[in-house]
C-alpha cells in the first residue's frame, strides 16, 4: 500500500491519468467487454491515433517553450494536398509507380512541414508576433492556399501503392471477414512510435531539450544566460511543422484523399491532449509520457463512446470540452491547496 | 497643431484608416460600384454581426486574454431561444427573445468567467474548451437541427428597415436593417463602460498588469468574471441578430467566425498583450475585414481566395502591430539608458 502511495506521489498528474484510463477501461469491460476488448478493435484505433497524435507532439514542444502552435491542421492539409497532386502526376501510361517513391514523398512532406514551421518560428521570434496569432494567421493562410489549389473538392485517385503501403498492417494474426487474415500492427503506428522515440530522445537526452524547458520557464533569463533563443524557437516550430506534415500524410493514407478542410477539429483536440497530458500552458513544464497517456485516453474514450450507437457522436466534443476544463480545475486545486490561497 | 499631428500619425488607427480609404478607392476605381448608396448600406448591414462580436472579443483582448468561444455561445443561445419560443408558439414582439438571449448569454458567460476569473486559468484555453462544450451541448444533448421558421416577432424585426437605399443607375435597392441599432446601442454602452466607469478602467488595468491592478485596489477576479458575463450577453445579442437577419436558425454557420473577428480587432490597433486599444480602432479593423470579404467580387478576385487573403491580412497586420510595440519598447529602453548616462 505504501509503495502504491509512493508511486502515486512521484508524479501526481500522470498517476491521475493512469487512474482515469483504468477507470474507463473497467467501465468498458463491464458494459461491453466482447465488443471493445476484441483483437479486431485494436488495429482500428491504432491506425487513427497517429493523425492527431503527431500533431499533438508538435503542439507539445511548442507549448513547452511557452508558445502554442495552432497551425498544425493547415500545414497538414496543404502538405497532403500538394503531395497528393505530386503523386498523381507520377504514374506513366501503364499506371505503374515504383514503391520507392513512398519514402521519398514522406521526406518531401517533412521538408514542406519544416519550411512552414520555420516561417511560424521566424514570425514569432524575429517579428515578435504572439504565437497564438502568428500560428492562427498562418493556419488560415495555408488553409486558404489549399482552398485555392483544390477549389474546394477533395483530391482523389492518388496512386493506390501509397495508401496500401502506409495502411498496411504487419503481424498477420487477426481474423478478418470472410476468412481473410489482417495484421495487428498498422504501419501508421510504427511511424508514430518512431517519431515519439525521436522526440523523447531530443527532450530527455540532449541539451536541446534542457534549453527548451529553460526558454519556457523564463525566456529573458534564457536569453541572458546566452541561449540563442530565436534560433531555438525557429527550430522548435519547424519540428512541430514537420510533425504536423507527417500527420497530414497519414490522413492522406487513411482517407485516400486530401481536402482543405479535413481534420479541422484536430486544432482543439491537440491543445486538449497537450493540456490534459500535464503540459503547463505557460510553458516550462510537461513530459512526453503524460502527453502519450492523454492521447491513449482520448482515443479510447472516443472509440468507447462509438460503441454505444444511441449516443450521438456530437457528445464527444462536449465530453472533450468538459474533460479539458475539469483537468485544468483539478490542477488548479492541486497546485493551490485551499489553505494556501489568499 | 504640430503636436496633435504627430500624435495622430503615431497611432495605429490612423494607418488602418488610410488602408481602409485606399481600399475603398481601389474598389471604386476597379468597379465603379463602391460609392453607391446600396453598396455602402450593404457593407454596413454586413458589419452588424461581426461588429457586435468584435466588441466582445475586443474587451477580452484588452483584459489580456483571448475569447474564442463567442460563436459557439451565440449559436447555443440563439438556438435555445428560437426553439423555446417556437415550441411555445410565441406570437408577440421581439423583446422576449432578446430578454431570453441576454439571460442565457449571461449564464454561459458566467460559466466562462468562473474558470477565467476565479480559477485564474488562461482565457484562450478555457474558451477553447468551453466552445467545444457548448457545441457538443447544442448538437448532442439538444440535438439541434436547422430551424427554417422563426417566431413572427423575430421575423418582422429582421426584415424591418430603418431606410431603403436605392442605386439610381442600376435600380438595385438595399435595406438598412433595424438590427444596426443593436450594434449602435452595444457600442454606446461599451464605450460608456470602458471610459466612464471604474469597471472599464479596471479592465484596462488588468490587461496592463494584473498584479499592479490588484495592488491598486481593483478586484481582479470579480472584474474578469463580470467582463466575461457582459461579453456573453453581447455575443448572445449578436447571435440573435444574425438569426433575425437570416430569417432562419442554422446551428453551425456561425462557427468559425472567431478568427476573422479577432483578426479585425487586432488589426485595429488593439495591443495583443492587452491593456491598450480603442473601440474606434476595433470597429475600423473589423470594417476592413468585412470590406475585404464583401468586395473581393467587385475587384474581380475569385471568392476561393478569401481565406488566403484574410490569413495574409492577419499575419501582416499583427506583424506591423508587433513591430510597433517593439519599437516603442526599444525607444523606451534607450531613453532609460540616456537618463542613466546623465
Amino acid at each position: 500500500m505504501n509503495a502504491l502511495l509512493k508511486f502515486y506521489r512521484r508524479d501526481r498528474h500522470i498517476s491521475r491519468l493512469v487512474i482515469m484510463l483504468a477507470g474507463w477501461l473497467i467501465f468498458m469491460a463491464i458494459t461491453c467487454f466482447d465488443k471493445f476488448f476484441s483483437i479486431r478493435n485494436f488495429p482500428t484505433i491504432a491506425s487513427v491515433i497517429p493523425e492527431y497524435g503527431l500533431m499533438s507532439l508538435g503542439a507539445m514542444v511548442c507549448m513547452i517553450t511557452g508558445g502554442i502552435d495552432l497551425s498544425g491542421v493547415g500545414i497538414a492539409n496543404l502538405t497532403s494536398i500538394t503531395m497528393a497532386l505530386f503523386m498523381k502526376s507520377l504514374p506513366d501510361e501503364t499506371g505503374y509507380v515504383t514503391p520507392w517513391m513512398v519514402p521519398l514523398v514522406l521526406l518531401m512532406a517533412i521538408l514542406c512541414g519544416l519550411c512552414a514551421g520555420a516561417v511560424n518560428g521566424t514570425l514569432i521570434s524575429k517579428v515578435k508576433i504572439p504565437p497564438i496569432l502568428a500560428t492562427l494567421g498562418i493556419n488560415q493562410l495555408l488553409t486558404g492556399i489549399a482552398m485555392v489549389i483544390t477549389n474546394g473538392p477533395a483530391v482523389q485517385n492518388i496512386p493506390p501503392v501509397y495508401s496500401s503501403m502506409i495502411n498496411n498492417k504487419l503481424l498477420k494474426v487477426v481474423p478478418g471477414k470472410r476468412g481473410t487474415v489482417s495484421g495487428l500492427i498498422p504501419v501508421q503506428l510504427l511511424i508514430f512510435v518512431a517519431v515519439v522515440l525521436l522526440i523523447w530522445f531530443l527532450m530527455a537526452r540532449t541539451s536541446y531539450g534542457k534549453k527548451l524547458y529553460m526558454i519556457g520557464t523564463n525566456e529573458n533569463v534564457a536569453r541572458y544566460s546566452g541561449l540563442k533563443v530565436d534560433r531555438m524557437l525557429i527550430k522548435t516550430y519547424a519540428m512541430s511543422g514537420a510533425c504536423a506534415a507527417l500527420g497530414g500524410m497519414i490522413m492522406l493514407a487513411n482517407y485516400s484523399s486530401a481536402r482543405a478542410d479535413y481534420g479541422s477539429q484536430y486544432t482543439l483536440q491537440c491543445i486538449l491532449i497537450v493540456v490534459l497530458g500535464g503540459v503547463s500552458p505557460t510553458g516550462g513544464r510537461g513530459k512526453i509520457s503524460g502527453v502519450m497517456l492523454a492521447i491513449v485516453l482520448l482515443s479510447l474514450l472516443e472509440a468507447g463512446i462509438n460503441r454505444f450507437p444511441q449516443i450521438s457522436s456530437y457528445y464527444i466534443t462536449m465530453i472533450w470540452g468538459a474533460v479539458l476544463l475539469l483537468v485544468m480545475v483539478l490542477n488548479y486545486f492541486a497546485e493551490n491547496p485551499i489553505r494556501k490561497r489568499r | 497643431m504640430k503636436k496633435k499631428f504627430r500624435k495622430l500619425i503615431s497611432r495605429t488607427e490612423f494607418y488602418i484608416a488610410l488602408v481602409f480609404l485606399a481600399l475603398c478607392l481601389l474598389i471604386q476605381l476597379r468597379s465603379g460600384q463602391f460609392f453607391t448608396p446600396n453598396n455602402i448600406v450593404d457593407i454596413l448591414s454586413a458589419l452588424v454581426v461581426p461588429g457586435i462580436f468584435a466588441v466582445g472579443a475586443f474587451m477580452v483582448i484588452i483584459s489580456g486574454g483571448f475569447d474564442v468561444s463567442f460563436p459557439a455561445l451565440a449559436s447555443l443561445t440563439s438556438f435555445v431561444t428560437t426553439k423555446v419560443l417556437l415550441d411555445a408558439g410565441w406570437q408577440g414582439g421581439v423583446w422576449l427573445p432578446f430578454l431570453i438571449a441576454l439571460v442565457l448569454g449571461a449564464l454561459l458567460g458566467a460559466f466562462n468567467g468562473l474558470f477565467i476569473g476565479y480559477f485564474e486559468l488562461p482565457a484562450m484555453i478555457v474558451t477553447l474548451g468551453s466552445s467545444s462544450f457548448f457545441k457538443g451541448l447544442m448538437q448532442g444533448a439538444l440535438n439541434s437541427k436547422q430551424l427554417a421558421v422563426i417566431p413572427v416577432g423575430m421575423r418582422s424585426f429582421g426584415t424591418s428597415a430603418l431606410f431603403v437605399a436605392k442605386n439610381v443607375e442600376s435600380g438595385l435597392t438595399s435595406r438598412m436593417p433595424t438590427t444596426f441599432l443593436v450594434l449602435a446601442g452595444v457600442l454606446l454602452v461599451t464605450w460608456f463602460l470602458l471610459n466612464r466607469t471604474m469597471f472599464g478602467r479596471g479592465i484596462y488595468a488588468i490587461g496592463g498588469n494584473p498584479v499592479s491592478a490588484h495592488r491598486a485596489g481593483f478586484n481582479v477576479r470579480r472584474t474578469r468574471f463580470l467582463l466575461l458575463v457582459y461579453v456573453g450577453m453581447i455575443s448572445a445579442l449578436a447571435g440573435l441578430c444574425r438569426v433575425c437577419m437570416m430569417q432562419q436558425m442554422h446551428p453551425t454557420n456561425m462557427l468559425g467566425m472567431e478568427m476573422n473577428v479577432i483578426a479585425g480587432v487586432v488589426l485595429g490597433g488593439t495591443a495583443i498583450i492587452g491593456g491598450a486599444g480603442t473601440l474606434f480602432g476595433c470597429m475600423l479593423g473589423t470594417g476592413l475585414i468585412v470590406l475585404v470579404e464583401n468586395s473581393m467580387i467587385l475587384i474581380g478576385i475569385p471568392t476561393v481566395w478569401k481565406d488566403a487573403f484574410v490569413g495574409a491580412l492577419i499575419v501582416i497586420g499583427t506583424g506591423i502591430s508587433a513591430f510597433q510595440v517593439n519599437r516603442a519598447r526599444r525607444a523606451g529602453l534607450r531613453n532609460v539608458r540616456k537618463g542613466a548616462a546623465l
